[in-house]
């Protein structure tokens, strides 16, 4: 897999204005691009589903380009095909768990009954150990679950990439390291290509085959291989 | 007596109806539009369609009356074009029932929009919705109960319509007197048991719908 961005775009608030100017290319299997909070990496992720657009640039994956300003190529984010794991999940909160999880595969006008789902929808659940709870709502789950359900609901759909967003951090610190190892197995189970936003340099030590470092909108130094380190030494700092 | 009386009301509960489902319809787009979009004149837009809501509803008839009245700029055009004249109508009614409510259910509906988490529905363009289906699936559930409680408001507002009313369609039995202004009338008239009676059906109406509302209203914010 091969993600190629080389994008611009300024975002004003009130306060300050900031300016996104990034340009990376990665073919590892997972890349984390890791940074401080405020370096924009939220703006990179939902500049790369579509859900934000650049001032000027090109997105392109697996050599399929996903925006060029230049020829006014837009591929709305319901046709990226990609999963996105939200950082606090961002399920929909009156739909159990089986609807969440069902909930892409249909694009009509309903949403899917409580009772809903096909083999797949099954497959997923038990896979992630989410049959018991298929009928609570995510009110009603714990942190654990609730992951669970949100990657269920976005691998479902089989994208062709998984973008995730700072996955960890709506957790207890002591779960963390449950839910990586977790998380860890799980992707080389499905064997997806990933990219992680994150500021916690311990993803970057489970998750991080290539690291980009985010810093005020830029990549910083060119990407670098980790090694079998917890935590970069110069990243011990931050 | 009788007879009138029950005509009243239902003359009285099909403008309210009209007026409601009109209201409903404007007050979802707009009251999506002012919470999802940016545009110039946003808040002018909101600020202009709340006015309503403090202007006395005789100044609002009368604006109506300068736009759809025989020599108003729509008026003279819809009777050229259509033939269609809605002073002293019951359609006429439904107008000004619609605008004098207008503010309750475009308030309620922006709000029970802004309350929807943004996140809820960029989550789901990414799980391949198109703009119809997440508002549709996403959106308009999750504000609805926000968006019920003003259309009843609405519906209550519009049940007791009276200056604007009076002003565009006038008060003529049977065709556009509706219940408030048969109190009126039939308290100017002298005829107290009449009006004991209007007076009782519309109070028990409004608290009806008043305690729907709050049944509806959301008490907490779910997300």
């Amino acid at each position: 897999m091969s993600f190629a961005v080389d994008i611009r775009r300024t975002v004003r608030s009130e306060r300050r204005s900031f300016h996104l100017n990034l340009r990376f290319e990665t073919r590892a299997r997972r890349t984390v691009i890791f940074g401080p909070s405020g370096a924009g990496k939220s703006l990179t992720l939902q500049a790369i589903a579509g859900l934000l657009k650049p001032d000027d640039g090109r997105i392109a994956f697996d050599g399929d380009v996903l925006f060029d300003n230049a020829t006014a190529i837009d591929v709305p984010a319901r046709q990226r095909r990609f999963g996105y794991l939200f950082q606090d999940y961002a399920l929909f909160p009156r739909l159990n768990v089986r609807q969440n999880v069902a909930f892409g595969l249909s694009a009509g006008w309903r949403n899917p009954s409580a009772r809903a789902g096909d083999d797949v929808v099954d497959r997923w659940l038990h896979s992630f150990e989410l049959l018991d709870v298929a009928s609570q709502r995510p009110g009603e789950l714990s942190g654990g679950q609730r992951q669970r359900t949100a990657l269920a609901r976005a691998l479902v759909h089989s994208p062709r990439a998984l973008l995730l967003d700072e996955p960890f951090s709506a957790l207890d610190p002591e779960l963390r390291d449950r839910m990586r190892a977790e998380l860890d197995e799980l992707l080389q189970r499905i064997d997806i290509p990933v990219l992680m936003i994150t500021h916690d340099p311990q993803d970057l030590a489970w998750f991080g085959d290539e690291a980009l470092y985010l810093r005020e909108g830029r990549i910083e130094a060119r990407p670098e291989r980790i090694v079998a380190q917890p935590a970069p030494a110069r990243l011990k700092a931050v | 007596m009788d007879a009138f009386v029950w005509i009243t009301l239902a003359l009285t509960l099909k403008v309210a109806l009209c007026a409601t489902v009109i209201n409903l319809l404007l007050g979802v787009s707009v009251g999506w539009l002012l919470a999802r979009r940016r545009f110039p004149g946003r808040e002018l837009l909101d600020a202009t369609l709340t006015l309503p809501l403090v202007l006395p509803p005789t100044v609002l008839g009368y604006y109506l009356l300068v736009v759809i009245g025989k020599r108003g700029w729509l008026g003279q055009w819809l009777q050229q074009t259509f033939g269609i004249n809605l002073i002293f109508t019951w359609q006429g009614a439904v107008i000004a029932a619609t605008i004098v409510a207008f503010p309750l259910v475009l308030k309620s509906a922006r709000t029970a929009f802004e309350t929807v988490d943004p996140q809820l529905e960029q989550a789901a363009r990414v799980l391949g919705l198109n703009e119809w289906s997440v508002f549709l699936r996403v959106s308009m559930p999750m504000a609805w109960p926000g968006i019920l409680a003003g259309v009843l408001l609405v519906f209550a507002r519009s049940l007791g319509e009276f200056g604007a009313t009076l002003m565009v369609a006038g008060s003529i039995p049977g065709r556009t007197q509706t219940l408030s202004i048969a109190v009126y009338e039939a308290v100017q008239a002298g005829q107290d048991q009449t009006a004991n009676l209007l007076v009782a059906i519309i109070s028990i109406t409004c608290i009806v719908v008043l305690l729907a509302a709050g049944r509806l209203a959301p008490v907490r914010t779910v997300r």
